[in-house]
């Protein structure tokens, strides 16, 4: 007989939920409100690695762009299997993600 | 075969395309016409959610922008796309699970309040219509330069084409008609600066031309432009010249607003699962940063060529390029000191603004007047000469326009650009227009004035405001309002300052209830209108100047100060008035957890 996951298990899966936001959210904020904007100065110090190029600017105009493709990347693979994880033998399984 | 034709080819190609696929894909019920009955494939979700956000500004100015701004114009790379993020990670998933048709739907429903949902409509609606307006324009400036077509008839057959498929189709038709067009619009935009990353550095993927070294290793390509960028007097284009506060402002409205823009959210509403609009999220950011990683190298390469090339070159010794585009006003030369060599300078605008019209741009010497041509074969401007040394006023639109001469490429290459930026404005203007029309069918009609409205009748009515909201938008097009730019600032601020809160709290506090969340958009809204309104336009004569800056944020940038008061206000107001329903609470509840953990046959996050 499958059941409905508890309330407890609910709670847990939104727990879950709202801190890899808060952690992905902070990468967020770090590689285009830290490194593209409020140290920009500090890394242009630095290069990026191999080439001549600026490690600050590039943070500013490529990097940050690359990791937000990265985090909605891990965001979407996370969420999956929380998902599964939270229906595994109720009778949601197999369209866990409806 | 020149250049016109194969733009006709091209061009013509690319409308018989898109109306093909319009026809075949047409819409038969109110589902199919507003989120093509869900059942739109993640990847190809992906490149629809891509072309219908990637604007006609996206494809045409951005890259010029960055190239005159430098380091300050990164706020556009990051601001837009980093969006996206917080649109794939606090909005969409949800919405999706919600399963209604419209953020308005999403509003009313879970403040369970009419106001709550005629002022999400008012803001969809406005919003969508500040924006239309610049890409109808953006139809008929493509039309104008490159077919030499007046811009009022690029306009109208920009709205004929538009309108066509858009209520033939509905959201079905338009979602595939956007696949065809993202492929269109990358294509046209890689194709030339893979040949200007060889041409400059040898390395044929564009996105890696920005870090590599010039072709002869003896500097890095950025590194090269500092140092040429300073021998003119310019600052390097490495640093920032905006404060700190500011940047950081305009970064945030942008990325709130672009999460915020309701033709965007809803293309998540298109897919069968939740999981889908996650993954249809990842494709579409990967789609879009394939022309976002592309467009800083593209501005480092044309900002390199232009002080390469044009700046104290001889005029008759200037490439050929120059006088192709001095043809359509885009690039113009004042000979200040009667030597025959552009000088190209950071002592400010070459020319003043010519006596009636609104902004800076070269008006040329009409061809009935007795001169022309000046001394060295340029054509004479009608605008006074600024006291500045410069001598050079150039478009940041010549960036991505010319890029196919600068790089020597064939006649069909400058085509392609040209089928680009118009399926770059056309999709963008598709999507907005659908958003118009369910608003006014869906949102107003069927759900707030009139419930009884049959499907066949809702159906007949969106169409009808697609139509009406066409010729509007072509209006505006036709004749823009004076202050464009201040428009495009309208239009984010006020998705920042107004939705984005709303529909946050929405699902991630159980606590807010309508009273906060009508007063919190309204003051946040309020506040940024009266700002922008201040700075640009002044109240009763008394204009402020940037000295008066808020924190020194300018009005471009007001808006996240406008979302913080929204948030603040509603939370406030929230914690004084009374909690939500039990019903309310329950749908938000739905709206956070998998449909499956409440069993089979369960009906979804509805209010009964």
């Amino acid at each position: 007989m499958k059941q409905l996951p508890s309330e407890e298990a609910k709670r847990a899966y939104w727990r879950k939920n709202l801190i890899w936001l808060t952690v992905l959210l902070s990468i967020w904020f770090i590689v285009s409100y830290g490194c593209g904007i409020l140290f920009v100065d500090q890394l242009d110090r630095f290069y990026l690695p191999g080439t001549r190029l600026k490690l600050g600017f590039w943070f500013a105009q490529q990097g940050s762009v690359c990791a937000f493709v990265l985090i909605i990347a891990a965001y979407a693979g996370i969420m999956n299997r929380l998902d599964r994880q939270l229906l595994k033998g109720t009778s949601g399984e197999g369209r866990e993600n409806s | 075969m020149d250049i016109r034709i194969w733009t006709y080819i091209l061009v013509g190609l690319s409308f018989g395309l898109y109306i093909g696929i319009a026809i075949w894909t047409r819409a038969r019920s109110t589902g199919d016409f507003y989120v093509a009955g869900t059942g739109v494939p993640k990847i190809a979700n992906g490149m629809a959610t891509g072309a219908d956000w990637m604007s006609a500004a996206s494809f045409i100015s951005m890259a010029g922008m960055i190239s005159f701004m430098g380091r300050d114009g990164s706020v556009y790379l990051m601001g837009l796309t980093g969006g996206f993020v917080l649109l794939a990670l606090l909005l969409a998933p949800y919405l999706r699970r919600f399963g209604k048709f419209t953020v308005p739907d999403f509003i009313g429903d879970r403040y369970a309040s009419r106001t709550a949902r005629l002022v999400a409509i008012a803001c969809a609606i406005l919003v969508s219509f500040t924006y239309i307006a610049g890409q109808m324009r953006g139809v008929g400036v493509v039309f104008s330069r490159f077919l030499e077509i007046p811009v009022e008839g690029g306009v109208v057959i920009g709205m004929v084409i538009v309108l066509f498929y858009s209520v033939l189709g509905g959201m079905k038709g338009i979602t595939y008609t956007q696949v065809a067009q993202y492929c269109v619009l990358i294509f046209a935009y890689m194709v030339p600066a893979i040949f200007i990353s060889l041409m400059l550095t040898g390395n044929p993927i564009p996105q890696f031309g920005l870090a590599a070294d010039l072709k002869d290793g003896s500097a890095g390509l950025v590194e090269n432009l500092d140092r040429l960028s300073q021998e003119l007097g310019f600052a390097p284009y490495t640093s920032g010249t905006k404060p700190m506060t500011d940047v950081f402002a305009i970064a945030l409205v942008l990325m709130v607003g672009t999460a915020g823009l309701p033709h965007v959210i809803v293309r998540f509403y298109t897919v069968k699962k939740v999981s889908d609009a996650r993954g249809s999220a990842f494709w579409a950011l990967l789609f879009i940063a394939i022309l976002y990683t592309t467009a800083p190298a593209v501005s480092v390469f044309a900002r390199t060529n232009l002080l390469q090339a044009v700046s104290n070159t001889a005029y008759v010794e200037l490439p050929s390029w120059f006088k192709q585009w001095e043809k359509s006003g885009l690039i113009a030369w004042v000979d200040k000191d009667g030597d025959g060599t552009v000088r190209y300078d950071a002592s400010g605008p070459a020319i003043e603004k010519h006596p009636g019209t609104t902004k800076v741009a070269p008006v040329f010497a009409p061809p009935s007047s007795k001169e022309t041509r000046g001394a060295s074969g340029e054509r004479l401007l009608l605008n006074p000469p600024s006291a500045s040394t410069n001598e050079l006023y150039v478009d940041p639109d010549i960036i991505v326009l010319a890029n196919p001469e600068i790089a020597s490429l064939p006649a069909w290459v400058v085509g392609l650009v040209a089928a680009g930026g118009l399926a770059a404005a056309l999709s963008t203007a598709a999507g907005l227009l659908l958003v118009i029309s369910t608003s006014v069918a869906h949102d107003l009609v069927k759900r707030t004035l009139r419930p009884s409205l049959t499907e066949k009748g809702e159906l007949a009515l969106a169409r009808l405001s697609a139509g009406v909201a066409v010729i509007i938008a072509g209006y505006f097009g036709v004749n823009p309002p004076g202050f464009v730019v201040q428009v495009v600032a309208f239009a984010f601020g006020l998705a920042a300052s107004s939705f984005f809160p709303a529909i946050v709290l929405g699902i991630f506090s159980k606590r807010v209830n309508w009273q906060g969340a009508v007063s919190g958009m309204v003051a946040g809204m309020l506040f940024t209108l009266t700002y922008i309104w201040y700075f640009c336009f002044g109240f009763f004569g008394v204009q402020g100047d940037p000295s008066q800056y808020l924190f020194g944020i300018s009005p471009e940038g007001i808006g996240s100060i406008g979302m913080l008061i929204n948030f603040a206000v509603t939370l406030v107001v929230s914690r004084f008035t009374g909690k939500p329903s039990a019903e309310i609470e329950m749908l938000v509840e739905r709206v956070r957890l998998p449909r499956a953990a409440f069993g089979d046959g369960d009906a979804g996050p509805t209010v009964h």
